[in-house]
């Protein structure tokens, strides 16, 4: 059994395994990845960073593509 | 980060991966650049048991010298040999200049989405996406999945779910029975296909398989609660957790249309030895025409030899094209989308989901380029490349140029990217 991956979702830890996509992540956490111009929840449609619907602010850094990175330990992700 | 290689290669799809092993064995300096984290592509996707030939693939390319470039987004090409790079994650983003003799594009494919009432909602994905958040770590046991859309990923991705303990409500082909007839018998030819179409079927066998059936309405508040899907005159709603819905793939032609690659009927125009129209640009895979793994590989390896400059064997491999490109015209003719999905979106459902355009907005105008420029459609962040397909087959509108960035890229990268081109052509003049 390989080690979980202890990251933050908007303030709550979670665990996940290892090779999780922050998209997933998010998903797991229940929560939206954005809110739309219009101000609808949004969350991942392609899963293959093509639809920029996952992206979320990692470690300070806005309008990452979370169905592309992988999550890391100690990571800081803020949905929107 | 500055490298040159002899061999670039973008995509580290199978096209990707057999230009580039076959390029390297044949003693070049080759690079593969490619958005992911790990290489195979979509299809080849880690979080999933891999088929023999990926293992084989992906060992091979383990033990060749490519130099492996992953999590890396091409979003300029400023001048010929030069692609640039940007690789953003967890921390500081960096840029790359990559410099090359001949270049490889294996670009992929991305799923079409077309709008409907409520396919902005959470848990309304890609059939191919809700796959790769699956394989990406999202629990899918004992969820209720409906797979909707159109084409063979379906039938793939409804397999892979019921192996995951997932509850398949049922799969929804756009397509009737006598549009599929055709694409039944080419299978014929192609022993390997018809091999794995019986056992995806037989593994999604709890799936009942609906014909001539698509998704009219996705519900629910703040997430997917229930589809209402239509076949002919009935209209019945399946509750679910999440709706698995892409009609088909269409190829990714930015980078080529950027680099000026003819296009031809939708996708990138080629000969026998995969070479494009512009010289030491070779293409392969799903942006030729959609073709799948089998053909992926093939047009891979033609184009790495032909690039690494064996074109014996490339023009000897190149005899087993025909058989394939048969097969990529069963394919798209099986897939076609019916007229009447044309009714999907109503006057209020957003086309372009970046933006919230909705289909009023677009009615009255007539060229992709005016709606963007009057309605914002197509502006956002993605640039396109969702609701392009879908304006195409609503309106006939075609995309009339592409433009750098690619991508949206961060100002430092621009910047870096700004001063590469500036000392090249310095050191150009004063050479």
């Amino acid at each position: 059994m390989p080690e979980t991956i202890s990251l933050n979702i908007d303030g709550e830890e979670l665990r996940v395994e290892p090779g999780t996509t922050v998209a997933a992540a998010v998903l797991l956490a229940g929560s939206r990845t954005r809110t739309s111009v219009t101000g609808e929840p949004r969350a991942p449609l392609c899963g293959m960073g093509i639809c920029y619907e996952c992206r979320v602010t990692i470690n300070s850094i806005p309008h990452q593509k979370s169905c592309q990175i992988l999550c890391e330990p100690g990571m800081d992700v803020r949905t929107a | 980060m500055n490298a040159r290689f002899d061999v670039l290669v973008v995509g580290a799809g199978p096209a990707g991966i057999a230009a580039a092993v076959r390029a390297s064995e044949s003693g070049t300096r080759v690079g593969l650049v490619d958005d992911n984290p790990t290489p195979g592509g979509q299809i080849w996707r880690r979080g999933a048991p891999q088929p023999a030939s990926a293992r084989g693939w992906l060992t091979r390319l383990e033990a060749s010298g490519v130099q492996r470039l992953q999590g890396w987004r091409v979003f300029d090409a400023p001048q010929p040999g030069l692609l640039v790079a940007e690789r953003s994650g967890a921390g500081d983003s960096e840029c790359a200049e990559l410099h090359f003799e001949k270049l490889v594009l294996a670009t992929g494919a991305r799923e079409r989405f077309l709008p409907f009432p409520g396919w902005t909602l959470p848990n309304v994905m890609g059939a191919g996406g809700l796959d790769a958040l699956v394989r990406g770590g999202l629990p899918i046991t004992g969820k209720r999945v409906l797979v909707a859309g159109t084409g063979p990923l379906l039938l793939a991705v409804a397999a892979e779910l019921v192996e995951r303990g997932a509850d398949v409500a049922g799969l929804c082909e756009q397509a009737d029975l006598r549009q599929l007839i055709p694409l039944g018998l080419e299978l014929f030819r192609h022993p390997g296909k018809l091999l794995q179409g019986v056992r995806l079927r037989r593994a999604s066998r709890k799936a009942q398989v609906l014909t001539g059936c698509w998704p009219v309405e996705a519900k629910g508040r703040n997430k997917l609660e229930a589809v209402v899907v239509q076949r002919e005159a009935r209209r019945w709603e399946i509750a679910c957790d999440y709706l698995a819905c892409g009609f088909h793939l269409v190829p990714n032609l930015e980078l080529p249309m950027l680099l000026g690659c003819r296009i031809e009927n939708g996708f990138v125009g080629i000969d026998d030895a995969q070479q494009t129209s512009v010289a030491d640009i070779y293409c392969a895979g799903e942006p030729t025409g959609i073709g799948g793994v089998e053909s992926a590989l093939l047009e891979g390896e033609i184009a790495g030899l032909g690039a690494a400059g064996r074109q014996r064997e490339a023009r000897r491999l190149s005899r087993k094209r025909p058989a394939m490109q048969r097969f990529v015209r069963a394919l798209e003719r099986s897939c076609a989308l019916n007229p009447e999905l044309r009714k999907l979106p109503h006057e209020d459902t957003f086309v372009c989901r970046c933006e919230d355009v909705p289909l009023r907005a677009l009615r009255e105008h007539h060229s992709w380029r005016e709606a963007k420029l009057l309605t914002r459609c197509g502006m956002g962040p993605c640039q396109g490349r969702i609701c392009g397909a879908a304006t195409t087959f609503l309106f006939g509108w075609e995309p009339d140029s592409v433009r750098p960035p690619l991508l949206p890229a961060r100002i430092a990268s621009l910047r870096a990217c700004g001063a590469a081109v500036e000392l090249a052509q310095h050191n150009k003049e004063t050479r």
